[in-house]
């Protein structure tokens, strides 16, 4: 197992966005989290990557303990992850962004050798005639390639995805699509992708992991989660469900 | 050919300080040496403050305590142990680096605002404990005996002595600045600028790197603080930590150009040669306070980036040289 | 050392009073703070131009020291408009550094003017309200009605903010300016009213101020200072926290000197604004969000 969470909860004051989640999560596989807005999938992704402390529960990344770690520390551990509103270092370039994610990632690599990570993921992602100019100038789907593009020079084992699809058009989400899958198959990455694109994310997925006001409601295969009747209840109690997921 | 263009902008750096250095020793004169020292103070503080201000965007408002308690420091050691200007001058870096880790781990984690504010608030206790502390003089500090002079060759050989220790200093600053702006730790600081919270998930060690960008840019400032009383033969707690110094060398900062290595150079040498001009003119030199203001102001408004940041943004040739 | 009981409580009354129009001034930074999170660098000159309009209109005019405070707070408030618009509303969505540095160069601008204008020497209001005797506390009459006109003010403010119009909208500005924006509120015009609220209070601050101690242009510049420190105590953006900051700061003031030497007490202040800044930055009564 390459993550393992067990019964994580986050409370804010008086709310509580996130309770009992437990799940465990092999390599290379693609596990895609979704539910409802505000179930607190973003507040998952917060707690595995010591962005927030867990009020309850256990985080553990690769065998060790990393519960309530700094996000730096996980981050050199070997995870990465996307912004759901994407956050470019503005006024550096887009290839001084990717050799930041290169730089201080997993692999700890010193400027050259970032440089040159930076050069092949910016090709890999198709921002590489983009290079030069600045981060804060790119259009959103190229930002979002950007984040993408900084978390893969990271070299991490796993990436959390936090909808990398939302506000493309439906070329982008094809690109985006294929170079998800690109990343398992040929970069040996394990990925966690939170999404609404549902046609996607059952296409992309191994299993979901249904989230409904901060409780976990399902899990399982694709075809298993879009079937059971709780999710379809979550989603406003759609009947033909099923059939729009997995035919988009 | 390609080492000189790699090294290009610090080449230019360089060569832009080399002649304002050499102005003085070329000319001879007292008068031309004392202005430039003053634009020299002006670039090494400028400088070293960049480190924090433009390259981490923390605004630091009280950045001169580390001027003020490292010259007390250094002070303390020249007039009252009789230790030499080069102990005390590493005496007075190494306690405002001190202070400035001490500082760092706890008011730099405080962000916008309240950051500036909390610096204002260490220079102003500082400044009233030196006040109260007898051992440094308390209100009416502390001053050189004459004689302490003479192991640097006499007062007027101590102020040429001064003067090139500082275009030393200011040389060493400006290496520093350029080695940070394009190493890894430098682009820790600019990413942490840019954005704190993504910097961290990309694996940027804020505290700590945020921490030594403070502590880079206050030894500098510490050394001047002794070098410069040591040259004024006094030191008292109003000069040392006056809080209109730590935003001149903001203004300064700015107006060269927040985030390059050239912009404070540029700056202080603007800044410090206007307030010049501002003082001799016989129109503005009793509103020359105000003037500086309404150019600070339509700089603030018109060019945030500065002479250089503006530069670069119009003339990408220059892109290369202007860092 | 022998500490006389009376003369303790004579400081602190002394320190209280005083700290009331402390508080007024806070309020004005505090209130710029919490409704367009600037910082006003200003906020000295502009209490030290409330003393100098104070004694003009009261020197030049023989005006009642009282009722040329409302001049003068007219005078606060449209100048804070004018600074608002001139200065503050093109950097009012950069970093912190372009406000900062705006609002210096306004300081610089006053203080400018006004050594070239006022000289450095010091002005003095020439007025007096006697004062009155409890006990062995002697109470200054200026320092009782400055104490009695904060209160006021205080109140005025908080009707203003609760109960009308503009006050909604400068509390919707604050809460969210975008939300208030979409439904329609004129942000840009509710932003300069609350930044001459803000200078209106360190004008009167400024007034009241004349009317105990001589001054120079630059004698705003300490109550700037306290300001701050008040403002951190009390919560940045909390106008009444400013009040009960401002009393705290008077009374401690009044107390410390007792028991060690007045020179001391900067040190202890700004060491509890720093203090307050790392362990409780939302302020000692909890600012409102």
């Amino acid at each position: 197992m390459i993550l393992q969470v067990e019964g994580v909860g986050k409370r804010f004051g008086g709310l509580q966005a996130l309770s009992d989640v437990t799940f465990d999560l092999p390599e290379g596989q693609i596990l895609g989290l979704i539910g409802p807005n505000g179930a607190g999938k973003t507040t998952l992704f917060n707690c595995i990557s010591g962005v927030y402390e867990p009020t309850d529960g256990r985080v553990t990344f690769r065998g060790e303990d990393v519960t309530g770690s700094k996000p730096y520390l996980m981050a050199r551990r070997g995870m990465a992850r996307t912004h759901q509103i994407v956050r470019p270092l503005n006024e550096l370039s887009v290839r001084e962004n990717v050799i930041v994610g290169a730089c201080f990632g997993r692999e700890n690599h010193r400027l050259p050798a970032a440089g040159d990570i930076a050069d092949e993921v910016l090709e890999f992602v198709r921002l590489a005639d983009r290079s030069d100019q600045l981060a804060g100038s790119l259009n959103v789907g190229q930002k979002k390639r950007l984040e993408m593009a900084r978390a893969l020079a990271a070299r991490p084992y796993l990436l959390l995805l936090d909808e990398v699809l939302a506000g493309l058009n439906p070329s982008e989400i094809v690109m985006m699509v294929e170079i998800v899958k690109r990343i398992r198959t040929e970069r040996n990455v394990t990925i966690i992708m939170i999404e609404h694109v549902m046609h996607a994310v059952m296409n992309v997925s191994d299993r979901l992991l249904v989230l409904d006001y901060g409780r976990q409601i399902a899990e399982g295969t694709p075809e298993e989660v879009a079937n059971n009747e709780k999710v379809i209840e979550a989603y406003l109690g759609d009947p033909k469900l099923a059939e729009r997921l997995m035919t988009g | 050919m390609s080492t000189v263009r790699k090294y290009l902008g610090l080449i230019v750096t360089i060569g832009v300080l080399l002649m304002l250095v050499a102005w003085p020793a070329i000319t001879g004169k007292d008068i031309t040496r004392e202005t430039t020292f003053t634009i020299l103070l002006s670039v090494a503080l400028a400088s070293s403050l960049n480190i924090l201000l433009g390259y981490t965007g923390y605004v630091s408002f009280g950045h001169v305590v580390f001027f003020g308690l490292g010259g007390y420091v250094g002070f303390y050691l020249m007039s009252a142990q009789g230790m030499s200007l080069w102990i005390s001058m590493l005496a007075g870096g190494v306690s405002a680096g001190v202070l400035a880790f001490l500082l760092g781990k706890a008011i730099l984690r405080l962000r916008g605002g309240y950051f500036a504010l909390a610096t204002i608030g260490i220079n102003e206790a500082m400044r009233a404990f030196i006040n109260n502390f007898e051992p440094f003089g308390g209100p009416t500090g502390m001053t050189l005996n004459f004689s302490v002079y003479r192991d640097y060759g006499g007062a007027g050989q101590a102020l040429w002595l001064s003067y090139y220790v500082l275009a030393a200093l200011t040389f060493i600053v400006l290496i520093v600045s350029y080695l940070v702006r394009t190493s890894k730790f430098g682009l820790g600081l600019l990413a942490i600028r840019e954005d704190e919270d993504a910097a961290e998930v990309m694996g940027v060690n804020a505290p700590n790197v945020k921490t030594w960008a403070y502590v880079l840019s206050a030894i500098i400032p510490g050394m001047l603080g002794v070098l410069f009383f040591f040259k004024n033969g006094s030191i008292e707690p109003a000069p040392a930590f006056r809080l209109h110094f730590s935003i001149e060398m903001i203004v300064m900062v700015m107006l060269g150009g927040q985030g390059t290595v050239l912009g404070p150079i540029l700056g202080a040498y603007g800044y410090q040669s206007l307030r010049g001009f501002l003082l001799t003119s016989p129109i503005f030199k009793d509103i020359q306070l105000a003037v500086a203001g309404v150019l600070l102001l339509v700089i603030v408004l018109f060019v945030p980036a500065g002479v250089v940041g503006w530069l670069r943004q119009r003339v990408p040739v220059l892109r290369r040289a202007l860092q | 050392m022998q500490i006389s009981f009376d003369l303790i409580i004579a400081s602190l009354i002394d320190g209280l009073l005083l700290g009331f129009v402390y508080g007024i001034a806070a309020m004005g930074l505090t209130l710029i703070w919490g409704v367009m999170n600037v910082i006003n660098l200003a906020h000295g000159p502009i209490i030290a131009l409330g003393m100098f309009s104070l004694y003009f209109i009261f020197d030049l005019f023989g005006l009642n020291p009282y009722v040329a405070l409302l001049l003068v707070a007219i005078l606060g408030l449209l100048l804070g408009v004018l600074i608002y618009f001139v200065a503050v509303h093109r950097v009012i969505d950069a970093p912190h550094l372009s406000t900062l540095l705006a609002t210096f160069s306004i300081n610089m601008i006053i203080i400018g003017l006004g050594t070239a204008a006022f000289s450095a020497s010091p002005r003095n209001v020439d007025f007096s309200l006697g004062s009155l005797s409890l006990g062995p506390v002697t109470l200054l009459g200026t320092r009782l009605v400055a104490a009695v006109l904060a209160v006021a003010v205080t109140g005025g403010l908080y009707l203003f903010l609760y109960r009308t119009r503009p006050g909604r909208y400068i509390r919707a500005v604050a809460n969210n300016r975008d939300a208030a924006e979409l439904m329609g509120v004129p942000s840009a015009q509710i932003l300069a009213l609350s930044f001459g609220l803000g200078t209106m209070l360190a004008a009167i601050a400024g007034g009241l101020i004349a009317t105990f101690f001589p001054f120079t242009i630059l004698a705003g510049g300490v109550y700037e200072l306290k300001s701050f420190v008040i403002g951190v105590l009390g919560g940045l953006g909390n106008p009444v926290g400013a009040l009960l900051g401002g009393l705290i700061l008077g009374m401690l003031e009044g107390i410390i000197p007792a028991f060690m030497p007045t020179t001391w007490v900067p040190v202890l202040e700004f060491l509890l604004f720093v203090l307050i800044l790392l362990v409780r930055p939302q302020g000692l009564f909890g600012a409102r969000k």
